[in-house]
């Protein structure tokens, strides 16, 4: 699983494609008893852990579950509102699992536009002349390669920070899309890609540079 | 480059798959790289370099530990928050600089 996502950008900064490939992540569930030694705030329509990291739950992890009952945003299954529901005592003791959050499809529309924006600050803030944007970026947990091509469509890929060979994979995925997104008659440009044979070739694509990548976890 | 490298920040912390202990590293271009590291007190370090560099996050830990602190935050006449006008802190940070081994005065 060392290719976390693929997204890819049209010439305007909208997200026309997303593929989400990574293990399921880390999550705690714990049963509690009343009072709730968390402290948990409501932000951006989800609970998240303000204060109170323990036993592998973090702060700005998202309340994911209630007694096994999936949440919505800040409504339990029920109807109910999750904060309120952990504050009556008359609940407990109840099980709550903790997670990363994961990102909804505004969101991710939303990240894609920041990082067109991003990109192109990047040239500009170059200290030398006829810089491309940003190519690169590194963190301890991911590294985010991009590829603009010359018509201005971005391939963003999410991946491992030991994996190798995503330069060819940017290509590669490049190739795919002109084979499959803009030879087909019924694609219309720079509009979301909704094609079965895209998505197909991508994935063997994704597996085809896993295995080929480094020596990393899972290979 | 202030609001570039939050709203980065902000991005990163929203992207990643795991949860971070770092954050945001470095990214670079087809001509440069530039250098990230933050401190716990909000104090950022920025190095932009060539893209053979490879990880110097020591190196700027080193600038803010060594150089940062000792020169201009122990230093009575530096007032912390504004810019920095103290000589001395100039021209340790040049010569450290010119003694690290990626450094090479390139021709152009």
């Amino acid at each position: 699983m060392a290719i976390f996502s693929v997204y890819v950008v049209n010439k305007a900064g909208g997200l026309i494609y997303q593929l989400d490939s990574y293990a399921p992540r880390a999550e705690a569930e714990k049963t509690f008893s009343y009072p709730l030694d968390l402290l948990l705030k409501l932000h951006d329509e989800r609970v998240l852990v303000a204060f109170g990291q323990r036993d592998g739950i973090r702060v700005g992890h998202a309340v994911l579950a209630i007694n096994g009952k999936d949440v919505n945003g800040k409504y339990t299954a029920d109807g109910k509102e999750v904060l309120e529901y952990l504050g009556n005592p008359a609940n407990y003791p109840v099980s709550v699992r903790f997670g990363r959050p994961r990102l909804t499809s505004n969101e991710k529309l939303m990240l894609a536009s920041m990082f067109h924006s991003l990109f192109a600050i990047g040239s500009q803030l170059s200290p030398e002349q006829g810089s491309s944007g940003i190519e690169m970026l590194e963190t301890d947990t991911f590294k985010l390669h991009c590829f603009q091509t010359l018509t201005g469509i971005k391939f963003v890929v999410l991946a491992d920070p030991r994996q190798a060979g995503i330069d060819s994979l940017l290509r590669k995925i490049y190739e795919i899309y002109s084979d499959f997104a803009l030879k087909n008659p019924f694609y219309s440009l720079e509009m979301p890609i909704r094609c079965e044979l895209f998505d197909q070739n991508l994935k063997l694509a994704l597996e085809v540079a896993e295995k080929a990548g480094t020596f990393g976890p899972g290979s | 480059m202030y609001g570039m490298l939050f709203s980065i920040r902000s991005f990163v912390s929203k992207m990643s798959p795991l949860d971070m202990k770092d954050g945001f590293l470095a990214f670079q271009t087809s001509r440069y790289k530039l250098h990230y590291y933050e401190t716990p007190t909000g104090i950022k370090v920025v190095m932009n370099t060539d893209l053979g560099v490879g990880p110097i996050r020591d190196v700027l830990h080193h600038i803010y530990s060594a150089l940062y602190v000792e020169l201009v935050v122990k230093n009575p006449l530096c007032p912390l928050g504004q810019t920095v006008q103290s000589e001395l802190f100039r021209s340790r940070l040049d010569s450290y600089i010119r003694s690290l081994p990626f450094f090479s005065a390139r021709a152009g």
